[in-house]
């Protein structure tokens, strides 16, 4: 089995959210940045296929050279070798038609990305990806089992969750449930000097264009200060939420 | 430019959201002097959307649609759109709808922009603000394409009752064979979900262990909320991954969001910050909760809690 796990390169959760060059761009001073947790979810998944079902894994990412890092780490957690098209995404069907092409051209079997990126949050790209390329598609998947060609996996639903069957070509998009958050795995040693090894190709992308561009960006408006009620007066508190706040 | 707005439905019944998208969709039209055609697959009653401005209803029953799927969903959303040579495409942020639409987006060929939070501030290029880095902040965004797929954030518009005359007609699609198959549902149909809920209540460790979570459902029943949970414990296994609130889980914009026993982290704070009205219960006064709470209680949950119940339920039979 072939699987290609797409990573997008994302700021750290724990990241201050700042804008520069007049609130069009994101600011990355200071910034650390860390393969998207939802990949890092399916990226683990892939490797347990690599380990139980021999599977190879290849990762790839639309970039820049200083997304690099990223896909390093990737390696290092045991990925077998990493793409990069070269290219700054300017959307997500940009860099959606970016994968889509490369992934048709080399015939994967399961194309696992995340089910959005924590830093744009567009959740488009796998789903596009499976649209470009008539594969099947499966969103907010939390339980993957692949044999032979048949795919049974778990989507949450709101509200719940669904058992689906399908098969390959299968494109997923992942979140935490594939994995426990316990079996990420922190490279060790062997394993980042093992990927300064792996080939990490670098691609010319191809003509594409984006649908949407990017404006202007601004911060949510700060908050005014807690009314703090004592906990010996929860009527207050009732009285608050219903005829102030009136949510109750 | 016409405008289509796929109003969803669950067995036959329509969700709240159907009346918010359908709304929204209603503003854009009348800034644009146009109509709006709503779509519904396998709806009991097609005519309740004539409550919310819509000028046609496009009503698909179709045996084939009796579960959701992605695929065939996406085909008769997009056979509705080019039926009405609609332009402009509404739907909501539902885990179905956001799941269908990066299909249906690639079929119309349209800009796909997702959590919407207000009305376009501008129509020719299309230019609409939305919400990124997890409520961290808001995007304006613009669109290159003729055709705009629009999914609406929860909460983020406010239903308009208007009545209209809508014309119904029957409408049939082309499904195909499924590619693939639901085997089972495992959903608490008695239990409101976070998704639908206008209240939320979650717990963090300060509850301590997974044997304290019954006032936790408690104070959710005489709320007529959802429960939800923090990271750490669902990390720890004391509540199941689908009520996790934050960054990797699940994001929560309701009326009003309750938090006990959570301390606040950057990454779950920034899962609720849509939510309208946020109430901390924590016994630590520097919990970073306090700063994004709107109303706070210093306190040990085991007693406020049970506290807030009884006076919750004698408020409740005041004021029913």
């Amino acid at each position: 089995m072939k699987i290609i796990v797409c990573i997008s390169h994302v700021p750290d959760t724990t990241s201050k959210i700042n804008f520069t060059e007049e609130d069009t761009k994101f600011d990355r001073t200071g910034v650390q940045f860390v393969i998207n947790p939802n990949d890092e979810f399916g990226l683990t998944r892939a490797m347990w296929f690599k380990e139980k079902q021999g599977a190879t894994v290849d990762v790839i990412n639309v970039g820049l050279s200083d997304t690099e890092s990223t896909l390093r780490k990737a390696l290092a957690i045991g990925a077998d070798k990493a793409i990069r098209i070269n290219m700054n995404p300017e959307d997500g069907y940009n860099v959606a038609t970016q994968l889509a092409s490369y992934i048709k051209k080399e015939n994967y079997d399961l194309v696992i990305a995340g089910r959005e990126s924590i830093d744009y949050n567009g959740g488009m790209v796998p789903g596009m990806i499976a649209g470009l390329n008539d594969a099947n598609f499966i969103n907010n998947c939390i339980s993957l089992e692949i044999e032979g060609t048949n795919a049974t996996a778990v989507r949450e639903i709101d509200g719940g969750r669904e058992t689906i069957e399908s098969c390959l070509p299968i494109v997923i998009g992942g979140q935490k449930g594939l994995v426990e958050e316990s079996d990420l795995r922190i490279p060790n040693m062997r394993g980042i000097m093992m990927a300064r090894k792996k080939e990490l190709e670098v691609i010319a992308p191809i003509d594409s264009s984006n649908q949407t561009n990017s404006m202007k960006f601004e911060k949510p408006i700060a908050k005014g200060e807690v009314t703090l009620v004592s906990p010996d007066n929860l009527d207050e508190l009732i009285n608050l939420l219903h005829n102030e706040a009136k949510v109750i | 430019m016409a405008i289509l707005v796929y109003t969803e439905s669950e067995q036959g019944k329509f969700k709240k959201i159907a009346f918010e998208v359908a709304s929204y969709a209603r503003a854009i039209a009348n800034n644009n002097n146009t109509t709006v055609t709503a779509v519904c697959i396998n709806a009991e009653n097609p005519a309740e959307l004539e409550s919310y401005g819509v000028d046609k209803i496009l009503n698909i029953s179709n045996e084939g649609l009796k579960t959701f799927n992605a695929l065939s969903y996406s085909q008769s959303v997009f056979e509705a759109a080019e039926n009405e040579k609609s332009t402009i495409i509404v739907i909501s942020s539902s885990a179905d709808s956001k799941y269908l639409a990066p299909l249906l987006a690639i079929k119309l060929k349209a800009g796909y922009i997702s959590n919407v939070s207000e009305l376009p501030s501008n129509y020719n290029p299309l230019t609409v603000k939305r919400s990124a880095f997890t409520n961290k902040a808001f995007e304006s965004t613009q669109v290159n394409t003729e055709n705009v797929l629009i999914s609406l954030a929860k909460n983020s518009f406010i239903i308009n009752e208007i009545k209209s005359n809508a014309t119904i007609e029957d409408f049939s699609v082309n499904v195909a064979e499924n590619y693939t198959k639901v085997k089972s549902v495992d959903k608490a149909t008695d239990k409101v979900t976070i998704a639908d809920a206008e209240t939320v209540v979650s717990a963090g460790r300060g509850l301590k262990g997974p044997e304290n979570w019954g006032m936790i459902e408690e104070l959710a029943e005489v709320l007529g909320a959802a429960t939800a949970c923090s990271k750490p414990v669902s990390d720890l296994g004391w509540r199941p991954h689908g009520e996790h609130v934050g960054q990797t889980g699940k994001p929560v914009a309701t009326n009003l969001y309750i938090a006990i026993g959570i301390s606040g982290a950057i990454q779950h704070l920034a899962g609720i910050n849509s939510s309208k009205v946020k109430v901390v219960i924590n016994t630590d006064p520097d919990a970073p909760f306090f700063k994004a709470a709107d109303y706070g209680v210093v306190g040990d949950a085991f007693v406020v809690v049970p506290e807030l119940i009884n006076k919750l339920k004698t408020f409740k039979a005041q004021n029913s």
